[in-house]
């Protein structure tokens, strides 16, 4: 191609399936050969994964919004006595899942809440055991890492004891959020009252040995540096290298709005999310799946991130929360025709999965 | 080599691009590949400049005898949405202005009553009243009206509207230059024939023009090289067109896209046919990414699909946000400048010639 230099020497290593290295990535966020960076990244997106472009008919379930940890980048989470708090009951959630499911091709639900500061670990546990029991053919993904290392502190179980007991009700694999930026500096800054960033590898790797794949992800645009994301991909890409039980990665891009850090930091540039994308997939030569989460990126730059690396496209959602409450301008869902529009045009083959990335064949 | 192989050996060795070999390259779809090509295309240009300007749209009018399908922004006389400014609303907008703006924009519908001396007059007062600020006027479309109503030929109507004070004129009404797509969603706008015939009468009276294409509704893809290359084969004839501009069809609220249940195409195609076209128009100096149409994220990235001019920081855009654009109207210059910074760019202001200010 058309570089020279260092990243002449990244492109080679990259096209003779080499491993790009600590000092490879940060270059790679201080150029700006957006372009360039974006070919490289679709021609190891072509190599690992090919011209599927995934994607799921699912419901998401925010069972509360509540929280005790109120991360300082989080525009969901309130106190219970807050404007706007809820906390669903069973019959809630059954009243949600149903009218989604009015969709013939609903696969999955999708549950991730806040960290309520009264509810047990059997609260939640109920969740999945009523919504598996009344909806056997829906797969159920759910709850982060942070989640799962809050279940234990409340409940006294290990982290191995709680996924046990979640995947006995039903529960089939554990979503990809609060990973945040997993070093400690960035955590405690922003998230302090969150699980640590070993904890929440220790989640993933307990998961990966009882065989529930789990998702990965990166929240970045706010007070981490480009050497901190690098960080944490490669502690993703080590982690990975150890079990193979991540999917799929998911690039989010912070939305400042309704957040506490709403003054002091302004939202990425659809630059910035494409170049994240593109190294990501770089950097994560282990990941099978990179997501381009169409409700942050919006439908748009989404569309483009599939030449950035991207081969997964997320889904429907039904209807979405968490990111709406912080501004998200892209629809709170989509339709399936408009997911596999947006696929083909981009000269992809539109595949419909459950959360395992099972095909789903209709 | 095989057609696709062949396009690729003249895109890297410089050479220009027959039908075939667009067709191919569209329909490979390999989005980055045309990216970099257009980008490099961009860069021998003007560099790692990407120009902007300080303009002001003003709209003189939207009732519209022609009444396009393609169209949300026309509504006819006597409708609650219709609006005509006369020359005292002219002058204030005008007076309003502050100071350091480069270019008036004068775009409008063809209003079935007045006549062409109020559209000069129109110009004649923005010029008195900001002698040197560039005067971005009228479409072909407007400018074979303004013969039809006046009885003056072309070459007239545009020599008055130079001696008034026009310094350019605006690319847009090009839809796609084919009588089929024409009749189907402007029938009763100039034809094909017409819109070139203007442009090459203009470039001929010294007067530059900008160039356009709207794509995304009922043309096929054969359709929109045949339009590139009558631009590019005119632009080799008179060299007088300095920026190509792409639009893409907003169908919401428009006659067209209810008809033919048209959606507005994905930024795929949008990055795709303004990286494609630089590759084409190897003869244009400039490509705009208009963010009005594309939305600012998608502009920026545009600047690496070889686009090199984001416009200006418009004032109150009416005719695309009339078919449900989503973009907001007014920028700063401060934004702007951040917005190619980070890109890897150097923002350069323009005037309306492109001609770099400081």
């Amino acid at each position: 191609m058309f570089v020279r230099g260092e990243l002449e020497k990244i492109e080679v290593k990259v096209l003779n399936g080499k491993r790009l290295s600590r000092e490879d990535g940060e270059i790679l966020f201080g150029c700006n050969e957006l372009s360039w960076l974006g070919s490289l990244a679709d021609y190891v997106r072509k190599k690992i994964c090919g011209n599927l472009v995934y994607y799921n008919v699912n419901c998401h379930v925010n069972l509360t919004n509540i929280c005790r940890a109120r991360c300082k980048f989080c525009a969901f989470g309130r106190g219970a006595e807050d404007k706007g708090s809820y906390a669903m009951t069973i019959d809630d959630a059954i009243k949600l899942v149903e009218e989604a499911n009015r969709d013939p091709h609903l696969s999955g639900l999708h549950i991730v809440s806040g960290l309520h500061p009264t509810w047990s670990f059997e609260n939640y546990l109920a969740f999945v055991e009523v919504l598996h029991e009344k909806f056997p053919q829906l797969h159920i993904k759910g709850f982060t890492g942070v989640e799962i290392q809050h279940f234990a502190n409340i409940s006294g179980l290990s982290v191995e004891e709680i996924l046990i007991r979640l995947k006995e009700e039903g529960l089939e694999a554990i979503a990809g959020g609060g990973a945040e930026i997993l070093t400690d500096r960035v955590r405690n800054l922003l998230c302090p009252k969150k699980c640590s960033a070993d904890q929440w590898l220790n989640v993933a790797r307990t998961a990966h040995k009882l065989g529930i794949k789990t998702n990965a992800s990166m929240l970045y645009g706010h007070i981490e540096t480009f050497a901190e994301r690098v960080e944490h991909l490669i502690r993703l890409r080590s982690l990975q290298d150890e079990t193979g039980g991540f999917q799929t990665f998911i690039c989010f891009p912070f939305l400042p709005k309704n957040t506490a850090l709403e003054k002091e930091i302004k939202q990425t540039s659809m630059w910035d999310d494409l170049k994240t994308m593109a190294i990501s997939r770089l950097m994560l030569d282990n990941f099978q799946n990179i997501k381009a989460y169409w409700v942050m990126l919006t439908v748009p730059v989404a569309q483009v991130a599939l030449s950035f690396g991207a081969n997964d496209i997320d889904g429907t959602i039904h209807r979405e929360n968490i990111l709406h409450d912080a501004g998200a301008t892209s629809p709170r869902s989509l339709s399936e025709d408009e997911i596999i529009r947006i696929i083909r045009e981009a000269g992809r083959v539109p595949a419909a999965v459950d959360c395992n990335f099972r095909r789903i064949i209709k | 080599m095989n057609v696709l192989e062949i396009a690729k050996e003249k895109i890297s060795s410089g050479g220009r691009l027959n039908f075939d070999e667009i067709l191919a390259l569209y329909e490979d779809n390999d989005l980055l590949y045309l990216a970099e090509s257009a980008r490099r295309v961009k860069e021998s240009k003007t560099g790692k400049k990407i120009f902007y300007t300080v303009n002001r749209h003003i709209n003189l009018t939207n009732v519209c005898k022609a009444n396009c399908p393609l169209c949300a922004y026309q509504c006819r006389s006597g409708s609650n949405r219709a609006f005509t400014l006369e020359l005292e609303d002219v002058e204030e907008v005008v007076r309003g202005q502050r100071s350091g703006v480069r270019e008036i924009h004068i775009v409008s519908s063809l209003h079935p009553e007045k006549n062409f001396s109020y559209y000069l007059d129109a110009v004649k007062l923005v010029k008195k009243i900001l002698p040197h600020v560039g005067i971005n006027a009228f479409t072909p479309v407007e400018i074979v009206n303004f013969a039809q109503i006046s009885g003056k030929s072309f070459s007239e109507v545009l020599s008055e509207l130079i001696q008034a004070g026009v310094t350019s004129l605006a690319g847009g009404g090009a839809e796609i230059l084919s009588e089929r797509v024409r009749k189907i969603i402007c029938p009763k706008k100039c034809s094909a024939a017409e819109w070139l015939e203007v442009m090459r009468t203009a470039h001929k009276l010294g007067l530059r023009t900008n160039a356009s294409m709207m794509y995304g509704h009922i043309e096929t893809i054969e359709e929109r090289i045949e339009h590139l290359l009558k631009l590019r084969d005119l632009q080799d004839e008179t060299g007088g067109f300095m920026a190509m501009m792409l639009f893409p069809f907003h169908p919401e609220n428009t006659e067209l896209g209810k008809k033919f249940n048209l959606r507005r195409v994905g930024s795929w195609e949008d990055l795709k046919m303004l990286a494609l076209s630089r590759l084409v128009l190897d003869n244009f100096a400039h490509f705009k990414a208009f963010r009005i149409m594309l939305t600012l994220p998608i502009a920026q990235l545009a600047l690496s699909f070889g686009a090199d001019d984001l416009d200006g920081t418009i004032g109150e855009e009416k005719i695309i946000h009339a078919a449900g654009a989503k973009s907001s109207s007014i920028i700063t210059r401060e934004a702007l400048e951040k917005i190619i910074s980070e890109a890897g760019f150097q923002p350069v202001e323009r005037d309306s010639f492109y001609r770099e200010m400081f």
